[in-house]
């Protein structure tokens, strides 16, 4: 049945982790007095090792993601593996750094590493949060059916603003011409509203209908004041097509939102995770040359 | 009166074509003064069925291992190509052929027959071909002016051939949807709807013309309860006009092509005024005819796709034969050398028709019917035969030095002792035994053994559900092994073959169901008193507060079982073939506790109280286990029925087809990041096509069913394959293989969409390119492919999931979701599914 990777296979690589993290501090705690604890010693050299190990196999999972035939465990296997091997590098580098740290690029490593590493719970605390939210926003319908059934109502929305005066109708026309689904990437993110409308036909100025507040406020007043029965009625059914607008453009914006929230953070995963590979590289050659 | 013919030919498709080039070329060498034949065609042009096919569509020539055997030629390739040779060979061969000659009657007797047309027109024949296919001839109007021209066309060949036109399309199935959303964009459409609603169409369609309606910067209009008054053929300006009756009256379209999709009518009314007999009423049985094609009427002999051959291939070497027959030329059909490799190892040095005989002889259920499906059932069979470890190392070598030649098809060679089948696969062939034994191993020390002239496997056949016993063949053993679907076929045409397996099947699941101690005698009269019945997707079986008189054993599908009333309601329990349903009111309480309906079709055997009592008087120690098994049942749908959200999402779970599914895809929303990795593993490890929609599909309380093979028990998409691509692994999985034709039967039967047309998409760059240099579009499907005029040469196939059965470690969908969120899931995990959420 379904199982979250943090349970994967009944916890087997929290378990695993553990008893890395262990031995690891049972090896640093046999540095001596002769061999204070250090990156140099025999232990720090083994800490090391296993720290730039873990750092490929965690780089791996990007390439294993996308090697669809290969029967090499799962991903959802590599994934669970990878957070908690990915967490344990917090302790086992800093025993194998000694817990040193200064101006160099030693510790740039370490610090990228880090950051890595926070980026990835973050991350890990996208994917276990964010579903639930977006299956609740979604309530059993889906991405393309709330656009489809946007589509749908705007049309009924022009049909109807036929039958209103003229100023009413450009207002609602331009209200639909100026609405803003998903927007620039940052006010994706922000699940920002940018839609505008332009009260007057003639006029070039467009005043914010965020939440299509503004053409609600005013149809909700044009209905006491309107013409002819006609048009009462039409604006009426205007409003509730509105309703539906307002409340439908929220479902797909804040579904836009959330699938940004669950890529977004890859953004600074992967480059930092580039960045800390060139520092490693570094970080060797280096102490190979000058110790 | 016209003039009298040897034979007329009714019916210009490849059968009629190719039998009539071949009563030519008879002519041609006794040298005729004039012809002694005649081809009638009610189309302008030959084989009506081949130029409906879409505008360069690439034909097949399968059956691959049957040689063509025709003076017209055949070989796969583009239809017109096809068509543009065959009206070379027309001539070539001095075919009598006359157009636009629709048959309305066949009257008289051999050698005196009498052939009349529409126009009147008769002439007379000693003897009769028909060979009008399967397709019928579309319903038409019933107006003035109807007559197929171009401006009143049945079908679209060509959406291209229209631009900036107005037209009319007349129906509201899948047919008409589809030409008036394939001529949308560029034309005025006005489509035609008799009701108010599009009640006929796919799901996929409604939605597409739906939206097409209700798009108004589209010029797409609907006119809902709407019949045709007249039509107003085009002037000499070519303007034409069409008058409606609509609710808001009368109203004019001037147009420039009216389309009517109202469906065919089926040949069979005419078939049978000619005085053929149809062995049953079910609405795909088959004429019954002789070795020589001919029927119950002598010197009227049937071909092609009337005869029950689906395929170009068959139907044109069933022509010629027809003719040899006719002119009394016993000649060996076509396929005889198949039936010798078929035989080929077998011990007997005898004639292969010979044999043919024998076998039919010896099974008591096969021996009443006609030669013609006999020797097909053995064509299409694989005869098996077991031998003891000595005799079969000899026969291996005969063996491989036959498949050393290329043999397709030829005698299975296997070891005594060895498994036919094993308990849980999911095979579904049948098999009868025609000498030796065979041994049942229900359990380990429960087994029974069949003796010659018996058959089994009839479980899996009709419940679609997998093997139940492993099946091991004694020493010399020799069987029919018959796929499914020739099984089911033959089941639809043959009354006789339909009661034998049915009553063995009822009395193996009485006899697994209640274990009575009764004689074979009784318990055949038992079960010959036992009605089979059936109920359609949704139906009930049964209400809550019903007074109970009968159980159920279902035999195929599944059956849910709810508490409460409409709102209200709460499906509890969902039960499977094998299982029984409403036992309660025969053993206690008469009165339904439960509503019981049908989840998908299912069928049934419906036991009365008296029945069910011969039954578990014969073995009261049964009694305990009924109850026992019974309390549990209980026990698990009022634990079930307490918890509100179980019992919506079992029924959400349901009408997704989980009920009938063996494989199905469920993907954890709470668990689900979006990240799509699913398709894209499923089109990278399926020739780039992805054959599965993560994001449509149906949710319900997190969970949720992407559009994607369900791997049905009783796979509709089988159902209609003419060129029989579609076949269920033993494991399981339902695949479609490389013979198929492109037909798209599969996708319109398919109730769940998954099957998709797609042309062979074009190799990608490598993903290290696309991450190097930006090459390509990575990973998944590329919805911007080019598609190469190979590919569109070779045309749309049908593509579907096939569970990844050729890949090590299962599913790629399952093992790329980096979150667990996808998994497949079997019916015996159903249960579990809903109570874990
Ligand atoms: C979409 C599609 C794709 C297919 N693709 C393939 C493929 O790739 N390869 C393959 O092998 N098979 C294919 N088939 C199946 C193949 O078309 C048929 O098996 C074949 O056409 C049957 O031949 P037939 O001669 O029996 O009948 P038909 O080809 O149906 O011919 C019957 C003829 O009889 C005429 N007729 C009917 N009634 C009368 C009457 N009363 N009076 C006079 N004439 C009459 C009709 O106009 C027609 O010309 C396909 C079928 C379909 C629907
Ligand atoms: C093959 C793997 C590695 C080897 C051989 C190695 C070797 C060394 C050596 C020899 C030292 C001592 C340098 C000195 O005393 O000046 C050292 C220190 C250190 N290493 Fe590594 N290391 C490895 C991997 C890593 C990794 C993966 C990290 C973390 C990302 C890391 C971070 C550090 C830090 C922070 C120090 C302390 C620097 C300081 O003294 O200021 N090393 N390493
Ligand atoms: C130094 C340590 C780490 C490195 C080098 C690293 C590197 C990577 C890389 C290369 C990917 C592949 C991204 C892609 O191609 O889509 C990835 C994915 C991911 N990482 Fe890390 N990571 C590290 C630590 C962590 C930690 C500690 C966590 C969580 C606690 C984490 C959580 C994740 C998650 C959830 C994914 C996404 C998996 C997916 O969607 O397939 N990572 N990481
Ligand atoms: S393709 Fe459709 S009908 Fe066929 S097995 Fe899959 S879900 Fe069932
Ligand atoms: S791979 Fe898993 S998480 Fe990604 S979309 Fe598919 S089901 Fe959802």
């Amino acid at each position: 049945m379904h199982q979250n990777l943090l349970k994967y296979k009944n916890y087997r690589y929290l378990k695993l982790t553990i008893l890395l993290l262990i031995s690891s501090v049972v090896l640093y705690l046999t540095h001596n007095e002769a061999q204070p604890p250090n990156g140099g010693t025999f232990q720090g050299y083994i800490l090391g090792i296993i720290s730039t190990f873990f750092i490929l196999l965690l780089t791996y999972l990007g390439i294993r993601k996308r090697k669809y035939s290969s029967s090499i465990g799962t991903v959802e296997g590599w994934t669970s593996a990878h957070i908690y091997l990915g967490t344990s590098l917090l302790l086992i580098a800093s025993l194998h750094a000694a817990f040193q740290i200064g101006w160099n690029i030693h510790t740039l490593a370490y610090f990228l590493m880090i950051a890595v590493v926070l980026s990835g719970f973050y991350g890990l605390f996208s994917y276990m949060h964010y579903p639930r939210v977006y299956s609740n926003n979604n309530t059993g319908g889906s991405q393309d059916e709330w656009l489809q059934e946007i589509a749908e109502n705007d049309e009924i929305i022009k049909e109807k603003a036929g039958l209103c005066r003229g100023n009413i109708r450009l207002f609602i026309l331009s209200a639909l011409e100026h609405t803003s689904m998903s927007g620039k990437f940052h006010s994706q993110l922000r699940g920002k509203d940018s839609s505008t409308v332009k009260m007057q036909a003639d006029s070039k100025k467009l005043i914010s209908n965020k939440n299509q507040e503004t053409v609600i406020n005013v149809l909700s007043s044009a209905v006491s004041n309107s013409l002819n029965k006609e048009e009462a009625i039409a604006l009426n059914s205007l409003l509730s097509l509105f309703s539906r607008r307002q409340r439908l453009l929220k479902i797909v914006r804040r579904n836009l939102q959330i699938k940004t929230y669950l890529k977004v953070w890859l953004l600074f995963h992967i480059p930092l995770t580039i960045a800390l590979l060139a520092a490693l590289i570094v970080h060797i050659l280096v102490v190979f040359i000058y110790w | 009166m016209g003039q009298s013919y040897k034979v007329i030919i009714i019916g210009s498709g490849p059968a009629g074509l190719s039998a009539a080039a071949q009563a030519a070329q008879l002519d041609k060498k006794n040298a005729s003064s004039s012809p002694t034949h005649l081809l009638l065609e009610s189309f302008s042009q030959p084989a009506k069925t081949i130029n409906q096919y879409q505008k360069g569509k690439h034909v097949m020539d399968e059956p691959s291992f049957l040689n063509l055997r025709s003076p017209m030629s055949f070989k796969a390739g583009k239809r017109e190509a096809i068509l543009g040779k065959w009206i070379d060979d027309i001539k070539q061969n001095n075919v009598n052929i006359q157009y636009d000659s629709e048959v309305i009657s066949i009257t008289g007797q051999h050698p005196d027959f009498r052939v009349t047309l529409k126009d009147g027109n008769s002439y007379s024949s000693e003897n009769v071909i028909l060979s009008i296919g399967f397709q019928g001839n579309p319903r038409k109007l019933g107006l003035l002016g109807d007559d197929e021209s171009n401006f009143m066309r049945y079908t679209l060949e060509d959406p291209d051939e229209f631009d900036e036109k107005t037209v009319v399309v007349i129906g509201a199935g899948d047919a008409a949807i589809e030409n008036a959303l394939g001529l949308s964009g560029n034309n005025e459409i006005h489509i035609i709807n008799r009701r108010n609603e599009f009640s006929r169409a796919k799901d996929g369609n409604l939605n597409a013309v739906l939206s097409a309606i209700n798009n108004k910067n589209n010029d797409f209009y609907c006119h809902y309860n709407t019949n045709v008054k007249s039509i107003g053929l085009p002037d000499n300006k070519g303007n034409g006009t069409i008058i409606l009756d609509t609710p808001e009256g009368d109203k004019t379209i001037n147009c420039d092509c009216i389309i009517a999709r109202l469906g065919a009518i089926a040949p069979r009314k005419f078939v049978e005024s000619c005085g053929v007999n149809f062995p049953n009423n079910k609405p795909d049985s088959i004429p019954d005819l002789d070795n020589h094609y001919q029927s119950n009427v002598k010197g009227l002999y049937i071909i092609g796709a009337l005869g029950g051959y689906p395929l170009i291939k068959q139907a044109m070497n069933q022509g010629h034969d027809v003719i040899e027959f006719i002119h009394g030329h016993e000649i060996k059909p076509a396929d005889h050398p198949l039936l010798e490799q078929q035989f080929k190892l077998l011990p007997y040095v005898m004639d292969a028709q010979n044999i043919l005989d024998l076998y039919q002889q010896k099974v008591p259920m096969f021996k009443r019917m006609n030669a013609l499906a006999f020797r097909e059932l053995i064509i299409e069979s694989t005869i098996v035969i077991a031998l003891d470890s000595l005799n079969h190392q000899e026969v291996q070598k005969t063996e491989d030095n036959a498949r050393a030649t290329g043999v397709d098809k030829l005698t299975k060679l296997i070891k005594a002792g060895d498994k036919l089948f094993s308990k849980g696969d999911y095979s579904n062939s049948f098999y009868t035994i025609v000498e030796g034994e065979v041994k049942l191993v229900v359990e380990k020390n429960k087994s029974f053994t069949l003796k010659s002239g018996q058959f089994f496997g009839e479980m899996s056949l009709l419940s679609g559900r997998p093997r139940t016993a492993d099946a091991i063949a004694s020493e010399d053993c020799i069987l029919i092994e018959t796929p499914r679907r020739i099984m089911i076929k033959l089941m639809n045409s043959n009354d006789e073959v339909a009661d034998g397996i049915n009553t063995v099947f009822i009395m193996r699941a009485l006899q697994s169901a209640f274990k009575p101690n009764l004689s074979t005698k009784e318990m055949t009269t038992l079960a010959s008193s036992i009605e089979l019945v059936e109920f359609k997707a949704s139906e009930t079986l049964f209400n809550q507060g019903d007074n109970g008189d009968c159980l159920y054993l279902i035999r195929s599908g599944t059956v849910s079982l709810a508490q409460g009333s409409n709102e209200n309601k709460r499906v509890t329990t969902q039960l499977q073939s094998g299982e029984l349903v409403g036992q309660l009111a025969l053993m206690g309480n008469p009165t339904r506790t439960h509503s019981a309906a049908a989840a998908v079709r299912v069928e049934a055997l419906k036991i009365t109280q008296q029945q069910f009592l011969t039954l578990i008087k014969s073995n009261t120690e049964q009694i305990k286990t009924l109850q026992s098994d019974l309390s549990l049942l209980l026990k698990k749908s009022h634990s079930m029925a307490s918890v509100f959200e179980a019992t919506q999402t079992t029924r959400f779970l349901l009408d997704q087809g989980l009920g009938e599914a063996t494989n199905a895809l469920v993907i954890d929303e709470n668990l689900c990041v979006n990240c799509d990795n699913c398709e894209k593993a499923c089109a990278e490890t399926h020739n780039g096509i992805s054959r599965l929609n993560r994001e449509d599909g149906a949710s319900f309380a997190g969970l949720h069913i992407p559009i994607s093979c369900r791997h049905c028990e009783q796979p509709h998409c089988m159902k209609d394959c003419p060129a029989d691509a579609i076949h269920r692994a033993e494991s399981g999985e339902v695949f479609i293989d490389s013979s198929c034709i492109g037909c798209g039967n599969c996708e319109t039967n398919c109730p769940y969409d998954v099957i998709k047309m797609s042309y062979d998409l074009p190799k990608k760059p490598s993903t290290l390119l696309w991450v190097l240099l930006g090459l390509g579009n990575g990973p998944g499907e590329d919805q911007n492919a080019k598609i190469t005029a190979q590919a569109k040469d070779k045309g749309k196939k049908a593509v579907k999931c096939d569970a990844c059965m050729e890949q090590k470690g299962g599913p790629a969908c399952v093992r790329a979701c980096p979150t667990g969120a996808a998994i497949r899931i079997s019916p015996n995990e159903f249960a579990e599914l809903v109570e874990n959420r």
